[in-house]
């Protein structure tokens, strides 16, 4: 399998990614549309590092992945508390840092 | 058959992140990102990294999903759900995959009987199973890897704080 495969559909899906976090409003769908983003770069990170013969990619790979943990539990609890505090998740009417 | 997977897995992926960005059901987005990243560990196992595909699995699609499903039914966003009755088609689905689990397992027994491993990679080149790049985590890595747990332990305190019903501490009495 050439690797300019992989590379291209990495480079599609953080598009989708980057698509999900500019267009919609709903808080949830951008968090996951992030998580697709992290996920395309993973997916290259393992393609490169199955081409230049070397384990230090994937290794990265799981480093990414724990911040990802790190980031969804902070952020899921962030949504929580936004939630109780302004009832709606919707960024676009998540307004207290604008003055 | 390797370009054959490589098509089929990544038309799945594309298409589930599609569908994820245009649902409006949070719900059914989390699903289709799971089907996405489903695919994503499919391509792992190609380019044979069966331990990240393990992980992939293990961390994505079992915990950090589950977590958003959490969210999501926790505070019940339902303001723009359509309702579909799926009763009858999640029957027939739950009794397929029940079946597909039970022959997956029949699988393994037999691959184990017979002294196959049952967790290899189907690409050629560098072989990223979980010895070798455990090695590498717990000797070039294994300061980042330490710190990483810190990370971890950060994070769930912080998460815990952040969710607590109460901000601010009440006033005592008087």
């Amino acid at each position: 399998m050439p690797l300019t495969y992989y590379l291209v559909l990495g480079a599609i899906l953080f598009s989708l990614g980057v698509l999900g976090v500019l267009t919609r409003r709903n808080a949830i769908i951008i968090f996951l549309s992030i998580e697709l983003m992290l996920n395309a770069v993973n997916l290259t990170f393992v393609a490169l590092s199955n081409h230049v013969q070397n384990l230090d990619g994937q290794v990265f790979v799981f480093f990414v992945m724990i911040v990802a943990a790190a980031e969804v539990a902070v952020g899921l609890a962030l949504i929580v508390a936004i939630f109780r505090l302004k009832e709606t998740v919707y960024v676009d009417e998540i307004n207290l840092m604008k003055w | 058959m390797q370009e054959i997977l490589f098509f089929v897995l990544a038309a799945v992926a594309v298409l589930s992140a599609l569908g994820m960005l245009l649902n409006k059901n949070p719900v059914y987005s989390v699903l289709l990102l799971i089907v996405t990243l489903f695919s994503i560990a499919g391509l792992y196992v190609l380019l044979n990294a069966s331990f990240i595909a393990a992980v992939h699995l293990i961390v994505y699609a079992g915990a950090i999903m589950v977590l958003f499903l959490f969210v999501i039914m926790l505070l019940d966003i339902r303001a723009d759900v359509e309702h579909i009755n799926l009763k009858r088609l999640s029957r027939i689905l739950a009794l397929l995959a029940t079946f597909i689990f039970l022959g997956e397992t029949f699988l393994i027994i037999w691959m184990s009987l017979k002294g196959k491993a049952a967790f290899v990679g189907l690409g050629e080149g560098i072989l990223g199973d979980v010895p070798s790049v455990g090695e590498l985590l717990f000797t070039k890595y294994l300061l980042p890897f330490e710190i990483a747990s810190v990370l971890l332990l950060v994070a769930i305190v912080g998460a815990i704080i952040l969710a607590k019903r109460k901000l601010r501490p009440e006033p005592p009495a008087a």
